[in-house]
């Protein structure tokens, strides 16, 4: 094995934050008590640790800790809003709306749904990977129960018009849930501003710790879910279960930090990102930039390299950590659905990164990382037929 | 090797002792090194780089390890976020059979909807002619969830008495072994459990995660998380691999669990008889069945269980009444009104030893606890 690799993939999984991981560490020993442990001091303290966390992750979102249940991450989070709200409905709204670069658990949340009797609306999105609104307005209308947007996406990280969403959603009398796991910590997100009914948010995607995440669930009015998961009656019964306290303490540590810091760090990841997007295109020609250059988050960056084939690709970029398509569906040879989403062939899809940067990317790697894409893009199109077409004055093989 | 304890702010002499072990351990050293070191290692097991390919290989070894000590196939283990979730994966992963239950289980197993319930004896232990009439009278196979041993009370089922009833009836078996594994070392492969819960926090690992064991990889539940198709689509979700490697680490220090059973028993056998030696009306629930090792479930007949726990509390003692998950109340114990034991089920608390409960830990116990029950115990007279 070669030297470390340089971790440029934060939209699968970011570090433990060292602060994070230094207030969770007492909760697994000293204060390792059940928070449903009525009875004695060592469940009061747990539990008490567990509504600070819940008061930290609701100051983000703009959300009272009420509203927060806690959950085993995002992905159950998805599940739970969707299929909890669709199962606990009986009236005449029987149709879901999503969008085609939704997460996989959004989309087979809704599928599930699809078979079990709702008509559900997978909508496209633009080249740019944004939603269109007036698609939106077109299918939406009084028998929707429920409109699914992403608030970031996490392959190219562009930046769903939310409020606008969410401003159509209230006309119409349905309900806005938003996959939020890439965007918290992120952008400013304020459920009240945004209409949002539902919000998923992640542990793990935000320098807190993997297994633990929440949704957010309005009170006013009452957003009724029908629990997934059954037993002791925790969360208020809605999600059952013993509450991981020092994962629960990790993830409001982690909120708090991001709070306080999510400005300016931002703009250093942009700066970051416009580093490394300039060093490429500086120096390869046939770079496509995917989803929209400007209403994206700092710390992503996805591109494709024409005139290549791309499954090779990664084997070549042994000194970074970065990822083709999604983390779920990357260990498959599936081009990216999401890029394809934009209109992208399969060629190019299978021919693209995604570089996650982050809170401790620092410019020195972004060298490394221009000089390992260039090298690795440069050699693979040397094997290339394609590059080869392409030098001798072909056409038919761009985009 | 004593967990650490703290010492009450308000009363600073009153060292706390933690007699609750049934609702969580505190962290094994062996976990906790395994967990902090692992909380410091980067990656998304789903990525292909080498990051990822390093959090992929220390999830793997883990699942081998539970594997191994189940005498199961790696591929038949889904890991999850606890046990209440291997519970609910299970109950609800096969629609097409009936639900049946015993009448003690856990909520995450009984709280949802069930097609029948198996009724249990005085002792709590499952009444085998009525389970076989149940399966009989439908059928349409069935899932029969019965717990390995019981959290309140630590009654333990003859889980292979009740695996042969099943299987003679087509039905399939799950049976939740949250609270007996690591206390109780049975021959799992002959236990004939098609599907078992296990929980890491319960053991003296992390909080947050579990696993639901398969005998037959192939005769999986129905996905409850859906999403990115980990654990062979069983179960969606980004691994939670700090826990997942403690769970791991603490399944390896339970080590001898012969040696810990019986270090407990003998420690339980103390408090016990020491206990009702001092107060000749406490009562031993399930006394007459076999029951795990760590577990005393007691009542004293006068006394109110809140009342009793409150009373502990302010000693240092923590024990529990009932069961632990409900917020807020102490409501009268479930499974004792299931064993008909209508007049102590407001009574009756749970005293659960564990891998940090000492001897020294075990006197102070009786000495605090006969106390306060005699002074409650006068209270009570005089009013």
């Amino acid at each position: 094995m070669s030297e470390a690799q340089i971790y440029l993939d934060y939209q699968a999984t970011t570090p433990c934050d060292p602060r994070v991981l230094d207030k969770m560490l007492p909760y697994f020993r000293e204060h390792f008590g059940n928070a449903h442990s009525v009875t004695h001091s060592f469940g009061w303290r747990a539990e008490e640790a567990g509504e600070l966390a819940r008061e930290q992750i609701a100051a983000l979102i703009g959300a009272q800790a009420k509203e927060i249940i806690f959950t085993s991450g995002a992905t159950e989070s998805n599940n739970l809003a969707i299929k909890g709200l669709a199962r606990c409905h009986n009236g005449r709204r029987r149709h879901l709306v999503t969008v085609a670069t939704e997460h996989k658990c959004v989309l087979e949340s809704c599928l599930r749904l699809e078979r079990e009797g709702f008509s559900v609306t997978f909508l496209p999105v633009g080249g740019d990977g944004l939603l269109d609104l007036d698609r939106l307005e077109a299918v939406i209308g009084d028998h929707t129960l429920l409109v699914s947007v992403m608030a970031v996406n996490n392959e190219i990280g562009v930046i769903q018009p939310l409020a606008e969403i969410g401003a159509l959603c209230r006309r119409h009398g349905a309900l806005l849930h938003s996959d939020a796991a890439q965007a918290l910590g992120k952008i400013a997100l304020d459920v009240d501003g945004l209409a949002v009914d539902l919000m998923s948010l992640s542990g793990h995607k935000i320098y807190g710790p993997k297994g633990v995440g929440a949704l957010y669930v309005r009170r006013r009015p009452r957003v009724p879910l029908l629990a997934e998961l059954d037993g002791g009656g925790q969360e208020r019964g809605l999600r059952s279960g013993t509450l991981p306290t020092p994962l629960l303490v990790g993830f409001g540590e982690a909120c708090r930090i991001a709070a306080l810091e999510m400005t300016e760090e931002q703009n250093r990841l942009k700066g970051l990102r416009d580093q490394l997007y300039q060093g490429i295109v500086g120096r390869l020609p046939g770079v496509i930039l995917n989803g929209h250059p400007e209403r994206r988050v700092g710390g992503n960056l996805n591109l494709s390299f024409a005139w290549l084939e791309g499954d090779q690709l990664l084997r070549r970029l042994d000194r970074i950590a970065v990822s083709t398509g999604s983390a779920c569906s990357a260990a498959t040879l599936e081009p990216s659905y999401v890029l394809r989403a934009l209109g992208l062939n399969s060629e190019l899809a299978h021919a693209s990164l995604r570089i996650g940067l982050g809170r401790f990317t620092t410019t020195a790697e972004i060298e490394v990382a221009i000089d390992s894409i260039v090298t690795a893009v440069t050699e693979q199109r040397r094997r290339s037929p394609l590059w080869a077409l392409h030098l001798e004055g072909s056409t038919l093989v761009d985009r | 090797m004593a967990a650490v304890h703290p010492s009450r702010p308000d009363r600073p002499s009153v060292t706390d002792l933690y007699f609750d072990y049934n609702a969580t351990a505190p962290l094994r050293d062996a976990a906790f090194n395994a967990v902090a070191g692992a909380l410091r290692q980067c990656g998304n097991a789903s990525s292909v780089h080498r990051v990822g390919r390093g959090v992929r290989a220390a999830i793997e070894s883990a699942r081998e390890q539970l594997a191994a000590r189940l005498g199961r196939a790696a591929d038949g283990v889904i890991f999850t976020s606890g046990g209440t979730e291997a519970n609910n994966l299970a109950v609800r992963g096969f629609p097409g059979r009936r639900l049946l239950v015993s009448a003690v289980e856990h909520p995450s197993v009984g709280a949802g909807p069930v097609d029948g319930i198996v009724a249990v004896d005085r002792d709590g232990i499952v009444d085998l002619a009525a389970l076989d009439a149940l399966l009989a009278a439908d059928p349409q196979p069935a899932l029969l969830a019965v717990m390995l041993a019981n959290n309140e009370t630590g009654v333990i089922q003859p889980i292979a008495e009740i695996a042969r009833v099943a299987h003679r009836h087509g039905a399939l078996l799950h049976v939740d072994a949250v609270q007996a594994f690591g206390k109780l070392d049975p021959d799992w492969d002959r236990l004939g459990a098609d599907l078992l819960s296990l929980s890491a926090h319960k053991i003296g690992g992390p909080p947050g995660v579990g696993a639901l064991v398969l005998a037959d990889p192939d005769r999986a539940p129905q996905a409850l998380i859906q999403g990115g198709g980990q654990e062979r689509r069983h179960r969606a979700g980004t691994e939670n691999m700090p826990a997942i490697v403690g769970f791991a680490a603490a399944l390896e220090d339970l080590g001898d669990i012969g040696a810990e059973t019986a270090r407990l028993q003998a420690l339980k056998d103390r408090l016990e008889s020491a206990c009702q030696a001092a107060l000749p009306d406490m009562v031993v629930l399930g006394r007459a069945a076999p029951r795990l090792a760590n577990t005393v479930c007691l009542a004293l007949p006068t006394l109110a269980a809140h009342t009793l726990v409150m009373a502990l509390d302010l000693e240092g003692i923590a024990v529990s009444a009932g069961s632990a998950c409900s917020s807020g109340k102490v409501a009268p114990s479930a499974v004792l009104l299931a064993m008909g034991e209508t007049a102590l089920a407001g009574a009756a608390i749970r005293v659960s030893l564990g891998w940090g409960s000492t001897a020294q830990e075990i006197e102070l116990f009786i000495e605090r606890f006969v106390a306060v029950a005699n002074r409650l115990s006068a209270r009570h007279r005089a009013a």
